[in-house]
């Protein structure tokens, strides 16, 4: 593993007028890490995630990022055509409502393979069966290839904005409660394909989610904010066993056992 | 492994509290300088009544709970590195290749099968896909887990199915240090003694083994020492 953090923010704020999005962060992600960032509804999980994956423009601090290639880019001195260029090569973003990540128009075998389209691929047949094989790993069968997501369920249109996402293959993946609205027997599939994902690929991994059991389950690490900023970070089992902050303990201690 | 007696873990002067913002800062102190040692090849039992903080010491060990004070040294390769100090990084690394933990609980990704979840732990440990699965079902048959329910996910076993399940998850992963927190408690007699030659059999490939072991005739069977744990003074101070 490279010591290199793969991306690393410093001081990173965001301030809409007085209110603020996100205040002051420092974080680090490491090559092959899921971190978790989780609070409740308002504490500024979603913003910080859009700030980290430059959906969001930072009012203050500085974003870096470790390419493919060796070489760390700020990522708000880039052009947009070099953004737009890292953002189909090297990552990739699911949308918790997946209507806004894929093309609902568009064929399910259409979705992944026009992003093949995108990173150069022109030959038909090969775009076709890379598809195919992507569709096959997240357990959408082939006969529904040519079929559009509006006619799939909610779990299926989630695997397929996956397969559409890591057709390309990403070194990072942001998800925005990727298992959010899906019912739990779905949601245990979802985190299944995601996890082997993980341990098949070496992807990394930041997913905001208000499940603790989901970040559990999926993140190496857990960053728990509160007010815009992050109020305690540490290993996934620690800070759920061991919370220091008074607001983790009573995150923590909000949760139903089952 | 390491050559037979070298020292693989040591707890010095150790100490872990737990402050609780919910009930006004209430300071409670759950292990107190604490000291002990466990060489390749042995096994160490934590004995002492029950909330004495002796799963407290091996999760300390684990980093799934922080130290106050004190430090906690595990060896990898030549080197000690200090958990109570050392960072997520550090802890995780440490994690896939020197320490093992069985919990008392198993907790697992709903969907996946019994078979998969203690193959993905070999895997973890540098197996192969094929000699993964060829220790998961090794480790099934010898702890009697009927092959019927093999290709099933977990979540619907019994308490002792579920440890067993958790117990092989553990032993299937080969690490140098090992903790293990009451590994028999909800098993029959013969279940035990299958946990009892595993720990055996790991012993004598020079693991260093601390385990919390509530039934005394399996402590007699696989511990070397035991090292008995006073209960703390129970003082609660407020900050």
């Amino acid at each position: 593993m490279n010591h290199v953090p793969l991306l690393s923010a410093r001081g990173l704020s965001k301030r809409y007028g007085a209110r603020i999005g996100c205040e002051e962060i420092d974080l680090d992600l490491h090559e092959g890490e899921v971190l978790a960032i989780v609070g409740e509804s308002g504490s500024g999980k979603s913003t910080l995630l859009g700030l980290m994956s430059t959906q969001l423009e930072s009012t203050t601090g500085s974003l870096a990022y470790r390419r493919r290639d060796g070489l760390s880019v700020e990522l708000d001195k880039l052009s947009e055509m070099e953004r737009r260029i890292l953002l189909r090569t090297e990552w990739g973003f699911i949308q918790q409502d997946a209507r806004l990540g894929l093309r609902m128009n568009v064929s399910a075998g259409g979705n992944v393979g026009e992003r093949l389209m995108a990173v150069g691929w022109r030959h038909y047949g090969q775009i076709r069966s890379e598809a195919q094989d992507w569709l096959a790993r997240v357990e959408i069968s082939a006969d529904r290839m040519d079929d559009a997501p509006t006619t799939f369920s909610g779990g299926m249109r989630q695997r397929l904005q996956i397969a559409r996402n890591m057709v390309t293959k990403p070194r990072l993946v942001f998800m925005d409660e990727p298992t959010g609205g899906l019912d739990v027997s779905v949601q245990a599939r979802l985190l299944d394909l995601i996890r082997s994902l993980v341990a098949l690929t070496g992807l990394s991994i930041v997913i905001v989610t208000h499940d603790l059991a989901v970040a559990r389950l999926l993140s190496h690490r857990i960053a728990v904010m509160r007010q815009g900023r992050i109020v305690e970070i540490g290993l996934a089992d620690q800070v759920l066993e061991d919370p220091q902050d008074p607001y983790t303990q009573l995150l923590v201690s909000s949760v139903l056992q089952v | 492994m390491h050559s037979a007696h070298a020292e693989m873990l040591r707890i010095e002067n150790v100490s872990k509290s737990f402050t609780l913002h919910l009930r006004g800062g209430v300071n409670l102190s759950v292990v107190s300088s604490l000291s002990l040692h466990v060489n390749a090849g042995e096994c160490v039992a934590l004995n002492g009544p029950s909330g004495t903080g002796k799963s407290s010491i091996l999760k300390m060990i684990f980093g799934s709970y922080l130290t106050s004070s004190g430090a906690v040294l595990v060896r990898s390769g030549a080197e000690f590195v200090d958990i109570a100090k050392a960072g997520p990084l550090e802890v995780l690394a440490l994690r896939s290749s020197t320490l093992g933990y069985v919990s008392q609980f198993l907790r697992v990704i709903p969907r996946v099968s019994c078979i998969d979840v203690i193959a993905s732990s070999a895997r973890d440990d540098g197996c192969d896909d094929r000699e993964a699965q060829s220790r998961a079902r090794s480790l099934l048959a010898r702890l009697n887990l009927p092959e019927r329910l093999w290709g099933l996910p977990p979540a619907t076993f019994s308490g002792g199915e579920q440890q067993r399940v958790n117990i092989a998850r553990g032993f299937a992963a080969h690490r140098p240090v090992m903790l293990l927190d009451e590994p028999t408690a909800s098993l029959d007699a013969i279940n035990s003694a299958a946990v009892v030659e595993l720990i055996a059999e790991r012993k004598a490939a020079g693991a260093a083994i601390l385990g919390v072991f509530h039934d005394a005739s399996v402590r007699d069977k696989v511990a070397d020492r035991s090292v008995e744990i006073q209960p703390v003074e129970r003082s609660e101070i407020c900050d």
